[in-house]
């Protein structure tokens, strides 16, 4: 699915550089479970938005399903976002003025559907994450729990083959965490790919591949699924 | 879901920051209608009765000063009644009228009237007749009555309201306006006492919206008499032919009463039209303040806007909302602005000059349609171009704020 090749990004202050994230060679294959692990600045978000299409690198090439994702123009790579590509997000990121029903249909909207078809889908979906009562819900007026939930329906209205999520898990309590990261175990079974920024060491291992940053390199890239097929 | 709802719902959430910015779109929109409104009512107001009045001259005591036409004669000072003698005599080219005028504070039923006191034409000719003299029979050389229009004057009491002569007025009657019929609730055939004395209503005005409304008319040696002013005027009306005989009427009447001030229609109005050209300049003025602080203020509050809710528009554009689409929902926020503000500034403007209008400048103000619009598209324009570079750099923020950390 992605294919990086010698990227560099640096961030630059006060006449200062600092690399942010430098990698020679990296690929995601679909269908991965990725858990991007490190500690705080070690360019773990850094590479959630260069993959999203959100990050231009200052050098390399990054590959997204054979094309390269930043030759593609602002509108291009938007679309590609809108249609492929789900976001979670730590804080959730909900729009607070919109009922639990509306933020699932934002990505709908966005999308072009229609308003009806965006209504019915947005009430499956939080059908399917356990919130049919709550529809006409703010935000507000739900738990931590509950919001992460209206995020990943809101994650998958579009129906995305890749998940980028920032710390998922970061701010629940472990009984909603264990929620999430069932749902996620769900995805990966339907054939979606999720790449998996995380501080959550329960979190990670539930991924079948860990890559650990340090410094903006990757330390280590380990993967359990070649790791069995090895052992055996 | 779609873009309306997007930027009501947000609008909607917190009502009182909307108003406020808005606040100066508003208050600017409804000064500049406000003023606008009364002006143009107020020119025609000037218009109207230059065309009615044109050829009118009035003969004032030395030192009054007057804003004014119709309460010309409302000041303290008089002119010996026999100035009206001496302009009847002179015979004077052009002069078709006289009307003197004496004007005392009254009282019916606790309410402030002003008791005028007239002298009706029959008196004129019964004087005329005594001193042998042919009654304004000397006629204007070159005479445009026919541009102005033909000018009969009626008989019929009631014509006092536009003719600002009578024909017949007997000492015991009197002849009073709308607003005095309205709270004094008295029709023709009814009595009044004024000044300790009774007088029977004769005729009731139509309304003028002049201070005649508000006038009980009598007889002007009665007047003197209840009054004990003596053998005085407040004011001569002059009525001319035309406006040529009333400019040259101007100069002879001067001569003839050295002591009196005479002054055309022309003259009075122009301190209206002066004021008129101060409110123009006003509303110039107004659309200066409105395009800067309004506009300043709504681009004030869309970058705050922007600032605040910075994450939520990377959010909306990781989630695949494009540049366009971003800019568009501040700039559909700015309008929304611009709207309310045009319409209630609108409303609340064209309320004012309804109800200041007749108050502050006598003139009773309706709808101005194509203004109105004006005035609502210049608001919603102003607050669309001064959200826009806010609404641009929101556009252009980076979609990676949604993230926790970067």
């Amino acid at each position: 699915m992605f294919q990086l090749r010698e990227i560099t990004k640096i961030y630059r202050k006060r006449r200062q550089e600092v690399v942010a994230f430098r990698v020679d060679q990296l690929e995601i294959a679909a269908g991965e479970y990725v858990a991007v692990v490190g500690p705080s600045g070690s360019g773990k978000t850094t590479l959630l938005s260069l993959l999203g299409g959100m990050l231009s690198p200052d050098n390399g090439q990054l590959l997204f399903q054979g094309q390269s994702l930043y030759g593609l123009s602002l509108n291009e790579r938007t679309r590609l976002r809108r249609e492929q590509i789900g976001f979670v997000f730590q804080t959730f990121n909900l729009v607070p003025y919109l009922t639990a029903l509306e933020n699932v249909q934002v990505p709908m909207y966005l999308g072009g559907i229609s308003a009806a078809e965006q209504r019915d889908r947005a009430t499956t979906l939080l059908e399917q994450v356990g919130l049919a009562d709550r529809l006409d819900h703010k935000p507000c007026e739900l738990s931590t729990g509950q919001q992460q939930r209206v995020a990943l329906a809101r994650t998958l209205a579009n129906n995305p083959r890749l998940i980028l999520a920032d710390e998922p898990t970061g701010n629940l309590d472990p009984e909603s965490r264990e929620v999430v990261l069932s749902m996620f175990d769900t995805f990966v079974r339907d054939g979606r790919t999720i790449v998996m920024v995380t501080h959550d060491h329960s979190a990670a291992i539930r991924a079948a591949r860990k890559i650990l940053l340090k410094d903006g390199q990757i330390i280590s890239d380990t993967n359990d699924a070649i790791s069995r097929s090895h052992c055996a | 879901m779609n873009l309306r709802t997007l930027v009501w719902r947000e609008m909607s959430e917190r009502p009182s920051a909307m108003f406020t910015s808005t606040l100066a779109i508003l208050l600017g929109v409804t000064a500049l209608v406000a003023i606008r409104h009364v002006t143009v009512f107020s020119e025609r107001e000037v218009g109207q009765q230059l065309q009615s009045l044109g050829a009118n001259v009035l003969v004032l005591p030395e030192g009054a000063t007057l804003q004014d036409y119709y309460s010309a004669d409302l000041t303290s000072q008089t002119l010996p009644e026999s100035h009206v003698a001496s302009i009847l005599l002179e015979n004077l080219p052009g002069v078709e009228r006289l009307s003197p005028k004496l004007c005392v504070s009254a009282k019916i039923a606790e309410h402030p009237v002003t008791l005028t006191g007239i002298l009706p034409q029959s008196e004129f000719q019964a004087k005329a007749a005594w001193q042998s003299v042919s009654l304004f029979s000397n006629k204007h050389e070159g005479c445009t009555r026919a541009a102005c229009g033909p000018k009969t004057y009626d008989g019929a009491p009631e014509s006092l309201a536009s003719e600002r002569t009578i024909d017949q007025l007997k000492g015991n009657e009197a002849v009073i306006g709308a607003d005095v019929a309205e709270f004094s609730k008295l029709k023709p055939g009814n009595s009044v006492k004024m000044l300790g004395e009774t007088l029977q209503v004769l005729a009731v005005l139509p309304r003028t919206g002049t201070v005649d409304d508000s006038r009980v008319f009598a007889h002007l040696h009665t007047v003197q008499r209840m009054t004990n002013a003596g053998e005085v005027v407040n004011a001569i009306e002059v009525m001319g032919c035309c406006e040529d005989a009333a400019g040259s009427l101007v100069p002879r009447l001067a001569e003839l009463l050295p002591d009196a001030k005479v002054v055309t229609i022309s003259q009075i109005v122009s301190t209206q039209v002066g004021i008129n050209r101060l409110m123009s300049q006003m509303s110039l003025f107004v659309v200066g303040v409105l395009v800067v602080v309004g506009g300043a203020s709504v681009a004030s509050t869309i970058a705050s806007n922007v600032r605040e809710r910075r994450r939520e528009v990377g959010t909306l554009l990781a989630l695949g909302a494009t540049p366009s689409l971003v800019t568009r929902m501040f700039l559909m926020k700015a309008s929304i602005l611009g709207l309310i503000g045009g319409v209630g500034g609108c409303s609340l403007g064209l309320l004012s000059a309804i109800l200041l209008g007749s108050r502050w400048a006598g003139v009773a103000v309706s709808p101005l349609p194509d203004f109105l619009l004006i005035a609502l598209a210049a608001a919603l324009a102003i607050t669309t171009l001064a959200a826009y570079l806010p609404a641009r750099s929101a556009a252009r923020l980076d979609p990676c704020r949604c993230f926790s950390d970067v």
